[in-house]
């Protein structure tokens, strides 16, 4: 078992166009380092700034919940897990 | 270029003009690689703002479930300028992730969301890669039957 990123068109050149990743972690700031280890430079598409912060106009989702309501970076994630992530649609 | 119904075409303006004056907002999903909008798909404003729009981030996880069951992707963006031209602010262009997709812009400044207005309504796509804004020709067809052959 892993857990599993749903990768979104605009970063799948950090994973050789693929759709989904595997890594692993206790919480999701592991996870993204994971994963970013075996797909550098996808994590500072995803997080910015010290301490780190998810970006505003990206959003992640653990099993279709938004991490922003339940403790972002430190949201607990474990096997079986489904990472989403997703550009916002915005502009103005 | 951007090929489009005439029926969906007709949507998004309707659309633009109803949410007047906040920004209007949506996608157009259509077959994975087809470069077809074909299926119009309203969304609401999060921000509900007439400088500012973002699709609220569980209707946008939905949406994007949703396209990728059907094997679907989002052929065009659009959203309403309600007070200046239909082109890409800076912020739209900062913001665009979607490589693939048609930017489409739609203004109802000047009047144009008026009921008792009747003339043309700009409606302008764009390409916006990178941060870098490309518009296209709009090819307005009755329906993608006519187009047939012409890819």
């Amino acid at each position: 078992m892993a857990i599993e990123l749903r990768v979104p068109t605009i970063l799948r050149t950090y994973t050789g166009g693929e759709k989904a990743v595997n890594g692993d972690g206790a919480t999701l700031a592991e996870f993204i380092d994971n994963v970013n280890g075996a797909h550098p430079g996808l994590k500072e598409r995803i997080v910015e700034g010290e301490p780190e912060e998810l970006r505003r106009f990206v959003n992640v989702y653990v099993n279709d919940e938004d991490v922003r309501f339940t403790g972002g970076l430190k949201t607990g994630v474990k096997d079986g897990d489904v990472v989403v992530v997703l550009p916002a649609v915005a502009g103005g | 270029m951007l090929i489009i119904e005439k029926p969906t075409y007709d949507a998004i303006v309707e659309h633009a003009r109803r949410d007047h004056p906040d920004e209007a907002c949506g996608v157009v999903a259509g077959p994975a690689g087809s470069d077809r909008a074909v299926r119009l798909v309203p969304m609401l404003n999060a921000a509900m703002s007439p400088t500012f729009y973002e699709f609220d981030s569980g209707d946008l996880l939905r949406l994007y479930k949703e396209m990728d069951e059907r094997d679907e992707e989002p052929v065009v963006i659009y959203h309403s300028h309600t007070a200046t031209e239909a082109y890409p602010s800076r912020t739209d262009i900062t913001l665009a992730q979607e490589p693939g997709a048609h930017y489409v812009l739609v203004s109802t400044r000047d009047g144009a969301d008026s009921p008792a207005y009747d003339g043309p309504v700009e409606f302008r796509s764009y390409r916006i890669i990178d941060g870098e804004v490309v518009e296209e020709e709009v090819r307005v067809v009755g329906s993608y039957e006519e187009t047939k052959g012409d890819n």
